[in-house]
């Protein structure tokens, strides 16, 4: 199934099918590691829904839910 | 002398270990992105001298953000002999994601493994010699934090530096191979260096670089026809980030064996692998949804009742002392100085600041009895007692409080702490079109907006960051409370109000305002532009460094004592001029509070100048209506922009001249409004000019929110970029004007509220169709 980042659930993990946008923001999101193939798992979301923190190529990453609309994941059940 | 750049990912240590090779105390910070300018410092322990420059942190060398635009541009352009590239092997795969740019570069490059001291407590191994193998270039473990292996890194970087190395890519074997290679031979037959990179870029579609060679853009627009990627299509941008981080998964990462913990899960029976870190444990409770924001608030009273806080325990707030009168060291200059029953015991800001405050006291008593016996001139003690060290000394009393809230923001930083704050505030914060990011800076300049302007480095883009510093003085600094406490306490003995509490609170909540207003309409029109992406790192949570901190509350303690011996100090002189003479330079005499010569305060030169600018302050209703003495309120407004502590000492000042010279009787004021720290000075003003209530809430305001004090102007300038001062200080004049226009007009004259609802309806409507126009207009031109 694939859905984008910005309607996981906290602990869902995902591996990135594509990304869209343009411009900075997703010259941005490439270059912070969010490009097809990686893995994803959604750590968190701010007290107030928004931003969200997720795992990412080993490290946390935090981007706004505007920004994660534009990244397209296909679930991985279950996890490691 | 060899030229080296120092180049890495935000927040790998770079700063660090910039400090550690060339002993230099630059600014280093758990948040990424605290350089922001290049710095420059000389490494001496080696066989040669080497000229380090550190470069700001970047991920990439894209063309969006200006770090990356002047890290690229140095290598460029300054030619260095070679680039250690900082590497965090805690996160080696974002990492080397940068060194595959780099790497494209006619450079010599050394790859600085750092972290290496985490990366064994973790118990995972790098392969050094694999990397750098599939690297191409040396690649040398270390640690910044501990200055392990530095002298070995920097004997490799001075060998490479003396040998050229030519760019190459792991690019050249996909499908943009081939229109790399056709750009770079185009490129080549210009005689341009660096073909590969900038072959690359152009292929990437760098905005920069299709500027600069759009003659050779135009063999990438016609392969664009010809190439198609099974996933990407001909989007090389997409394509040629996707295969960096393909390469790097493949060929780099296989070189780092993670250590794993399993344990067994108690329900499941199966093997679980375990990856929690301590780091993780933290912030589960410090961002947890329900109780961060809490936790956060809870933090922040901490810190500010600790550097603020006169009652540490709330001793005296709960009663303990009924019937007790004690006071410490009483009769001293260090009177109550830890402890008291008339207000408990002192928070250690307090009590460092009881300590200065008595030790100054002490050296201005020695100074003035030393002139004294040495048979100075009257005048000639005054200027030094009153002028210089007076003035001077009240700056420096608010140093240890000042370090103290610095210190605490600094730990709260080094820990990764503020980057957390930034994630949980976002929110909140776009609503008005800064990032969560500004919140810091902004709660800072309720301490002092000193410190808060510098914290400024930390935002994304240029507009966030002149927006932010400008709203900085709008949340109320710790030097503004007099005014506030003082005014509010003349109110309610002579207007009859019933609480103090509610002025003051209402003060600082009329800042918030305002700055929340000023912010809105400075993204809507001078600084419009989008939200900045919030699409940030978090870092891990670490110890402070006990060197680094000292080293960043020592550095702020030179700068600000710098100012308040040069700047500081000479405008309190030129203050200290214009009060004791008249315009014919005759010296108005006093002492002991009475005026010994025909002339008074009265009559001085700043008198004067007050009388010539009271006019300005008539909508705010403390300016022509107020009569011969208006023009203690306009003197009261222009001292403070020295100092705010300036506003109610040259009441004082101002109080016994016009009670020594008539204009005013003591006696009349109310009983009890002595007990309030300077309300009695304010009430005396109050007395001899007749001004209203709202004349008087508009003064407040108008201190509140117009320019501020003369360190705080000098640092807005250091952070600003150049030019930007002027519409600043400008703007700073606007907002008090209307601003405490605002509450003298509507407090008086109710009815006044109609027209700013009228003319606040037309602003927005105009800067909304404007908005929209230049909108149109730059779609049409991006068509």
């Amino acid at each position: 199934m694939e859905k984008t980042l910005d309607t996981f659930k906290v602990g869902e993990k995902g591996i990135i099918v594509a990304v869209n946008g343009e411009g900075v923001i997703r010259r941005r999101l490439f270059d912070m590691g969010v490009t097809p193939g990686a893995n994803v798992v959604l750590r968190k979301k701010a007290p107030l829904g928004d931003p969200i923190e997720v795992t990412i190529r080993n490290y946390e990453l935090t981007l706004r839910k505007t920004e994660a609309k534009n990244v397209v994941l296909k679930i991985v059940e279950g996890g490691e | 002398m060899i030229k080296v750049a120092l180049a890495g990912n935000p927040n790998c240590g770079k700063t660090t270990l910039f400090n550690g090779l060339t002993g230099s105390t630059a600014h280093v910070g758990n948040w990424p992105g605290v350089t922001v300018d290049k710095r420059e410092g000389v490494y001496k322990k080696g066989s040669e001298e080497v000229n380090v420059v550190d470069l700001p942190g970047i991920y990439s060398l894209s063309p969006y953000t200006p770090e990356e635009i002047i890290s690229r541009n140095f290598i460029i352009d300054e030619k260095p002999d070679c680039v250690i590239n900082l590497v965090d092997a805690t996160n080696l795969e974002r990492n080397l994601y940068l060194t595959t740019q780099l790497l494209e570069m006619d450079v010599p490059v050394v790859v600085a493994l750092n972290m290496m001291d985490v990366l064994e407590k973790n118990r995972d191994v790098i392969n050094i010699n694999l990397l750098s193998k599939n690297l191409g270039v040396p690649v040398v473990p270390i640690s910044a934090l501990k200055e392990d292996n530095l002298k070995e890194l920097m004997e490799v970087v001075i060998e490479q530096s003396k040998s050229k190395r030519a760019g190459s890519s792991i690019l050249l074997n996909t499908s943009v191979g081939e229109v790399i290679k056709k750009v770079k031979t185009a490129l080549d037959n210009d005689g341009l260096e660096n073909s590969l990179f900038h072959a690359i870029k152009l292929v990437e579609d760098d905005s920069i670089e299709k500027g600069m060679h759009p003659k050779e853009y135009n063999i990438v627009r016609e392969e664009k026809g010809s190439i198609k990627d099974p996933t990407f299509g001909n989007d090389f941008e997409a394509i040629i980030a996707d295969s960096r981080y393909k390469y790097i998964q493949n060929h780099y990462s296989i070189a780092l064996k993670k250590h794993k913990e399993e344990t067994v899960d108690k329900k499941t029976g199966k093997k679980v692998i375990v990856n929690e870190t301590i780091s993780d444990k933290i912030d589960k409770v410090l961002t947890n949804r329900v109780f961060g924001l809490i936790i956060f608030v809870v933090i922040l009273f901490f810190v500010f009742h600790f550097t603020f806080g006169e009652d540490l325990f709330y001793l005296n707030a709960m009663g303990a002392f009924n019937g007790v009168d004690y006071t410490m060291a009483a009769g001293t200059p260090w009177e109550g100085i830890i402890f008291s029953s008339g207000t408990g015991i002192q928070s250690p800001g307090v009590f460092l600041q009881t300590c200065l405050v008595g030790f100054t006291d002490w050296i201005t008593e020695l100074v003035g009895s030393g002139l004294d016996s040495a048979g100075a001139a009257n005048w000639a003690q005054a200027l030094v007692c009153d002028g210089l060290l007076a003035g001077v000394f009240s700056v420096l009393s608010f140093l240890p409080q000042i370090l103290l809230l610095f210190l605490f923001f600094s730990i709260l930083e080094d820990t990764g702490y503020m980057a957390r704050v930034a994630f949980i505030l976002d929110r909140i914060f776009r609503r008005f079109g800064v990032s969560g990011r500004a919140f810091m800076p902004m709660i800072m300049g309720f301490g002092c907006s000193v410190p808060a302007m510098t914290n400024t480095r930390t935002l994304a883009t240029e507009k966030e960051r002149i927006a932010t510093v400008r709203v900085i003085p709008f949340f109320s600094c710790s030097a503004k409370l007099p005014i506030l406490t003082a005014c509010a306490g003349a109110i309610i003995t002579l207007f009859g109000f019933s609480n103090a509490d509610v002025i003051t609170l209402g003060m600082y909540f009329t800042g918030i305002i305002v700055a929340i207003i000023a912010i809105l309409i400075m993204r809507n029109t001078t600084l419009r532009g989008e939200t900045p992406p919030f699409i940030m790192e978090l870092p891990a949570y670490h110890w402070p460094k006990f060197s680094s901190l000292m080293l960043h509350v020592w550095d702020k303690c030179k700068h600000f004592i710098k100012k308040a011996f040069t700047i500081i100090l000479i405008s309190n002189i030129i203050i200290w001029f214009l009060q004791s003479f008249t315009p014919s330079w005759q010296y108005i005499e006093y002492a002991d509070g009475e005026f010994l010569g025909e002339f008074t305060t009265n009559d001085s030169i700043l008198a004067n100048i007050g009388k010539i600018i009271q006019p300005l302050f008539t909508p705010l209703g403390f300016g022509s209506q107020l009569g011969s003495y208006g023009w203690v309120f306009a003197v009261g407004a222009i001292t403070g922009l020295i100092a705010k502590e300036n506003v109610i000492a040259t009441f004082s000042m101002l109080g016994a001249a016009l009670s020594a010279s008539g204009a005013v009787d003591p006696s009349t004021l109310p009983a009890g409004i002595e007990a309030i720290e300077g309300a009695g000075d304010v009430g005396l003003m109050i007395a001899a000019t007749g001004i209203n209530v709202w004349g008087v809430i508009s003064f407040i305001v108008f201190n509140m929110t117009t320019i501020p004090c003369f360190a705080a102007v000098a640092t807005a300038k250091a952070e600003l970029k150049k030019g930007t001062l002027k519409n600043t200080i400008f703007f700073w004049l606007i907002t008090s004007y209307i601003a405490a226009s605002a509450f003298y007009l509507i407090g008086t004259w109710w009815w006044c509220v109609f027209i700013y609802l009228a003319v606040a309806g037309i602003a927005i409507v105009t800067i909304h169709f404007v908005n929209k126009n230049i909108d149109k207009k730059t779609k049409v031109l991006n068509a």
